[in-house]
């Protein structure tokens, strides 16, 4: 049944008809929101793992890796878990990574800034020694 | 070492409000936040505001941080400090430690009011850690801040205020909301959200709850089943929901690490969502330099946020000689407020968690 409330769903939309194991993130940009206007920022490009990904300038380096379809950002040091943001307000330690050689820093609140090299984190990370 | 007259830890509606009644008494005042800009959680309210006008009913929360720094900006007593970090309090010598782009400041301040809020709790089911099971602020702070999608559908746990409102949130962002499961037998928030939702075709499954997340490295789905009155899953009621994000609005805890660290006393208060510092009636706690103001004090909404924002930053104010004429008239004014507040159904617990955490007789 057709509801009216999301009849001018975001492109890209597929059928949410299809079976479970098939199901992944169709993350995008929101647009056409009723009531908020979203702020454009300077685009800027960042690297995740080596791989090349775009962002908008200051908006928090968790946000600008979801929308890019990034959801796992680390795995528990002793069983492996993937781990991803939890409660996006800086107080889990759920999202640390490690950005531009600098470990656990909290990208769910970290600004996004031109040429970060943002790395998945090894276990609990490794300080650099000046 | 900077010095300042009051310093409030928090810029969100409690701290907003504690900071302008500190500036308007003309005591010398610092207004701290760790975000890049003012606001806390006021900044993904898009629902307007129901109460009295002094609690700006009929505003969006979204626009109500502006209407605060609008003033606070022109104050020359008051100033504000955002991107930093409060790292800890120490009462022996009244130092507050920042951390700020990378540099640690020192602030000696007479008096500090703790408005740091509250932090998402987290709920116990298998595979509760898999990437895309989030708390509903941060659902909240994606969509209606960043303006990312946080996922094509999502269940959501929690039929309190939070949760009935992220999920209208996420179907204003074209999000599909699954369901909303509810372990207890009713829906706990204002029904008015409710509606919105049930008019949206969103099924509310009450005595519901969550038993599995499933997915490897990200969630796929979810596995919900019916609880009986003991809380115990009815066996034969599993039922599989396909889903990529597990919402989870299942209560907020406060941030007291300052708090305990100035070696205020505590009390475990669980309406109010756990430990909360013992306070009189003026957000004084036992420790004469520091108040508490917002849900840092207990958990519960805005609107009580703001008053009591008010009510400490005017109580700082005047144990330091800071005074305004109506300072004790406003006062009276905005405990009765906040009275009202707690005064319909839902705020019973509340009203019984407050006595809790007051200390006895409401003085010291």
């Amino acid at each position: 049944m057709e509801n009216p409330l999301y009849s001018h769903f975001a492109q890209g939309r597929e059928d949410s008809g299809r079976p479970l194991g098939r199901l992944r993130p169709n993350v995008v940009r929101l647009k056409d929101h009723p009531i908020l206007e979203f702020p454009t920022g300077r685009e800027v490009v960042f690297t995740f793992n080596g791989k090349e990904i775009q962002g908008i300038e200051g908006e928090p380096i968790a946000a600008a890796l979801h929308a890019a379809g990034v959801r796992v950002l680390r795995h528990s040091p002793k069983l492996g878990r993937a781990r991803g943001f939890f409660c996006a307000i800086g107080t889990c330690s759920s999202c640390l990574m490690t950005v531009d050689g600098v470990p656990n820093v909290r990208v769910c609140t970290e600004p996004l800034k031109q040429g970060m090299v943002v790395e998945t984190q090894k276990g609990h990370g490794h300080l650099p020694i000046d | 070492m900077r010095e300042v007259d009051i310093a409030v830890i928090g810029a969100g509606p409690a701290g907003l409000a504690a900071a302008l009644a500190c500036g308007r008494s003309g005591a010398t005042t610092l207004l701290v936040d760790y975000m890049d800009a003012p606001g806390g959680q006021l900044i993904k309210q898009t629902h307007k505001f129901f109460g009295s006008e002094r609690q700006f009913a009929g505003t969006r929360g979204i626009q109500i941080p502006d209407i605060f720094i609008n003033q606070l900006s022109k104050m020359p007593n008051v100033a504000l400090m955002w991107g930093a970090n409060a790292s800890g309090y120490y009462a022996d010598s009244g130092v507050l430690t920042l951390e700020d782009g990378g540099k640690f400041i020192k602030v000696k301040a007479k008096r500090v009011i703790i408005a740091t809020g509250a932090a998402e709790k987290a709920l116990a089911f298998e595979n509760n850690d898999l990437p895309g099971v989030y708390g509903a602020g941060a659902v909240q702070t994606l969509m209606n801040v960043h303006g990312v999608k946080p996922g094509d559908r999502v269940l959501m746990v929690g039929s309190g205020n939070i949760g009935l409102i992220v999920s209208y949130q996420l179907i204003q962002a074209h999000v599909e909301v699954v369901a909303l499961v509810e372990a207890a037998g009713c829906i706990g928030g204002y029904l008015v959200h409710a509606a919105k939702l049930r008019r949206a075709g969103v099924p509310i499954l009450t005595s519901h709850t969550i038993v599995r997340a499933l997915g490897e490295q990200t969630v796929r789905g979810a596995v919900v089943a019916q609880v009986d009155h003991s809380w115990q899953v009815k066996p034969g009621s599993e039922r599989e929901v396909a889903c990529d994000v597990i919402c989870l609005a299942v209560g907020l805890t406060p941030l007291v690490d300052m708090m305990w660290q100035a070696g205020c006393e505590m009390r475990y208060v669980p309406a109010l969502g756990g430990h909360v510092p013992v306070r009189d009636e003026n957000m004084r706690a036992s420790n004469p330099a520091v108040y508490v103001a917002g849900d840092a004090g207990g958990v519960e909404e805005a609107s009580s946020a703001m008053i009591s924002g008010e009510i400490a930053g005017i109580s700082a104010a005047k144990s330091l000689g800071f005074e305004v004429e109506g300072a004790d008239a406003r006062l009276s004014q905005l405990k009765a407020d906040l009275a009202a507040i707690r005064s319909g159904p839902t705020g019973e617990k509340i009203c019984a968690g407050i006595e809790r955490a007051m200390v006895c007789g409401g003085e010291w």
